[in-house]
């Protein structure tokens, strides 16, 4: 039984995992822009046997509310056991270029936003010591690609931002997690060409991952495991040879 | 733009359509235009042909729209939303003491999709069909309405729904009476039968006192044996420990499409004599989880990708009275002679129980099922066997069907003009724009 506060609730990786802590008997704080959504959410979340379900309506992108936020979720759980952080967006790599402001409105959904968020948080986890602080970046982080750089880049600051918090609060034994997962079946993805292939995952087994990894208490966990392979194959091709490619 | 990831379970036909999540019911429909010009709701794709498909349109996903919304486990009423998979609501109930009151061969259609083709169970002729069961829901339609639909409130919108091939608009959630079930364990007995006559007694003298009943049959064998397969029958017994663990998702999967059908006239003739001697007793008695006995199918993932690229069709039949009895034997020895037969076909007699559908499908009679690999034989071999299912006052099943006629159709489905004005305007599909003529 764990103590969960969610911030991105209406993901559907997100859904996934509040339905195993939910399953558990678990308490959760569900943070979302939609209320509408958070209702749906927190009725599907009792049923399933959640044993208190709370729930905050903002858009992520006001970051006057972020300390607010992390208030009201550790007054209802002061013994809060799991910040999962899952917003995100993914932006259409060719308007990003023909518009700086869809590509800094991304790179505030991925990075900036999650960035605001943390630093509260990590304050008061820090104080207080203990507790996992999970957070979804992308295999996309590890490499910029033509396809969808704009989206890697901010991935790719996350995860540099999160190894360094990592880093800080070990001493205090607050884990942080970096989640990496491949290609998820969710409606981030519904419009994309081929998929449902091999290498795309539901995000039932992703979040199964992700409350495993929590569990073992890793650092950085790809998600299903194999993306850590292709990876590492893909961190390592020369960039004289990938500038060529057409990733 | 492709999408791939929506296809139908006969992987036939392939088309282009766009593929759009409904993840949410409060959301509103999305609105068509000229390129794609119409709508229609997408549940897990295990509907063999194109009654899930929509060439040119939109399809509606509706996997993330998979919420609970209430349950009461003193009544057994589950209200869920549409996208919901039958395997997650097992999960939920059986521990509780309930089970599903129809289920089909397959725990992973969604809630939505089974109301929408009004499937049936092998306890048709005791419970009748999912709508039967089905007490409320929620439907949206392009006018922006939201429609709750019961037997008192909108009955002409609840009627044409259910069974109404996600034409009339998306249901968003349904509320659904369960029935009380005392553990996860079912007593099954097997037993051989040597023809189609030996068939009709065991399902005469076993339908009275079993819940499930349903058949097997060689459908290579000829001659004497002609119509020889197993009988299985089952009730749910009381069981001490509760085993509620359902997979949602196989444990075994074919990875990819084979570049060719294993399944041929060869590979056919032995498996399913391999089968039939399998069980060497006449009778056989099994104490046996409810995942094995109601889904046996859904233990290899993506078994439809054995049949290769070109896919696979089924065919799926009731034939009425005594003279549907004759029409089946005809049947049964035009599959054999033309070795085209599939892997084993399945017999049940349907019961008198009516659905609330207005197009609902199982109606009094026996039915028959059995996939064929897809071949430019295997569509004239359907044609004749629609002949006799037309002749002798049948039905053909659309949530199995691919290559139906308009006239057909008409003759299976006298509801259908009915049926037509509760089409929600902006609604289509793949099978309706056919068999109402609209596709040339
Ligand atoms: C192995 C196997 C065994 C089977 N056994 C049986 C059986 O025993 N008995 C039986 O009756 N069937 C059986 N079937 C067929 C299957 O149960 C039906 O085709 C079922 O409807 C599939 O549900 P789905 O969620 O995949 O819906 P889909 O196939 O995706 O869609 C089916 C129809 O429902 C509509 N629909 C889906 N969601 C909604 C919604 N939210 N609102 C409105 N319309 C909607 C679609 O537009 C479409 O017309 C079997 C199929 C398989 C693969
Ligand atoms: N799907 C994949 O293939 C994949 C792969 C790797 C990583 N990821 C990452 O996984 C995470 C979850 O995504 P998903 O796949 O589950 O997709 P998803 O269901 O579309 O979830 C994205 C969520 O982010 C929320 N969000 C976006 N901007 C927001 C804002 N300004 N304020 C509040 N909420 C906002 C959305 O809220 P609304 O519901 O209100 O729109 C939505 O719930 C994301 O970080 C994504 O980058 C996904």
């Amino acid at each position: 039984m764990s103590d969960v506060l969610i911030i991105g609730a209406s993901s559907a990786i997100a859904q996934s995992v509040a339905r195993i802590y939910a399953q558990e008997g678990g308490r959760l704080f569900l943070v979302a822009r939609d209320a509408a959504r958070l209702d749906a959410i927190a009725d599907d979340l009792r049923v399933r046997g959640a044993l208190q379900v709370d729930t905050l309506a903002a858009d992520l992108l006001e970051h006057d509310r972020h300390p607010e936020i992390i208030e009201a979720a550790l007054d209802a759980m002061p013994e809060l056991d799991i910040a999962l952080i899952a917003h995100g967006v993914l932006p259409n790599q060719e308007a990003c270029q023909i518009s700086v402001e869809s590509s800094l409105e991304s790179m505030d959904a991925n990075f900036i936003s999650v960035v605001s968020l943390l630093t509260p948080l990590a304050n008061r986890l820090e104080a207080r010591g203990g507790g996992t602080i999970a957070v979804i970046s992308s295999v996309a982080g590890d490499r910029g690609r033509q396809s969808n750089y704009v989206y890697g880049a901010a991935k790719s600051g996350l995860d540099a931002f999160l190894q360094g918090l990592r880093n800080r609060l070990s001493k205090v034994g607050v884990n942080v997690l970096t989640i990496k997962p491949g290609f998820v079946a969710t409606p981030m993805t519904a419009h994309i060409e081929g998929r449902g292939g091999l290498l795309w995952a539901s995000p039932e087994t992703i979040a199964e991952g992700i409350a495993k990894a929590i569990d073992k208490e890793k650092d950085v966990a790809y998600l299903p495991g194999f993306w850590s392979l292709i990876m590492l194959i893909i961190r390592n091709i020369p960039e004289r040879i990938f500038k060529k490619l057409s990733l | 733009m492709t999408e791939r990831g929506y296809t139908s379970w006969g992987r036939f036909p392939q088309i282009n359509q766009l593929g759009r999540s409904f993840a949410w019911r409060s959301d509103e429909l999305p609105v068509t235009s000229e390129d794609t010009d119409s709508l229609l709701p997408y549940g897990n794709g295990r509907s063999y042909g194109d009654v899930c498909l929509n060439r040119g349109g939109i399809v509606l996903s509706t996997r993330g729209l998979n919420r609970f919304i209430n349950f009461d486990p003193e009544a057994g009423i589950l209200r869920c939303e549409a996208g919901v998979l039958l395997a997650e609501i097992l999960q939920l109930i059986v521990p509780a003491g309930w089970f599903l009151a129809v289920s089909p061969g397959t725990r992973y259609a969604t809630v939505g999709g089974a109301l929408a083709n009004d499937v049936h169970g092998k306890n048709h002729h005791q419970a009748g069909a999912f709508g039967c069961h089905v007490i409320a829901f929620e439907l949206l339609r392009s006018d922006g309405s939201r429609n709750l639909c019961s037997r008192e409130e909108n009955k002409e919108l609840f009627g044409a729904t259910i069974g109404g091939l996600g034409l009339t608009g998306l249901i968003t959630w349904v509320e659904l009476q369960l029935r009380p079930v005392n553990g996860s364990m079912l007593k099954e007995e097997t037993l051989k039968f040597a023809n189609v006559d030996e068939f009709f007694h065991l399902s005469e003298a076993s339908d009275q006192d079993f819940e499930y009943t349903v058949a097997w049959v060689d459908c290579a064998s000829k001659g004497d044996s002609l119509g020889r397969g197993l009988f299985a029958r089952a009730n749910h017994v009381p069981s001490e420990t509760v085993q509620a663990k359902v997979d949602l998702e196989p444990r075994i999967s074919v990875p990819f499409q084979l570049p060719c059908s294993l399944i041929n006239g060869f590979t056919l003739k032995m498996f399913n004599a391999w089968w039939y001697r399998r069980q060497r007793e006449r009778r056989k008695t099994r104490k046996v989880h409810f995942q094995p006995f109601f889904y046996p199918l859904d233990s290899i993932g993506n078994w439809n990708l054995m049949y290769g690229p070109k896919g696979l069709l089924q065919y799926q039949c009731v034939l009425p009275g005594e003279d549907g009895r004759e029409v089946l034997r005809q049947m049964l020895a035009i599959i054999a002679q033309s070795g085209n037969g599939s892997f084993l076909a399945v017999l049940k007699i349907f019961g008198e129980r009516l659905s609330p559908g207005l197009l609902s499908f199982p109606r009094p009679g026996v039915t028959l099922a059995l996939d064929f690999p897809n071949s430019p034989d295997v569509f004239r071999l359907l044609d004749r066997l629609d002949d006799m299912t037309r002749e002798v006052g049948g039905a053909v099943y659309p949530a199995k069907d691919a290559r139906m006629s308009a006239d057909s159709f008409h003759s299976y489905f006298p509801a259908y003009e009915k049926f037509s004005e509760y089409v929600d305007p902006d609604f289509s599909s793949s099978f309706w724009r056919r068999v109402s003529g609209d596709e040339l």
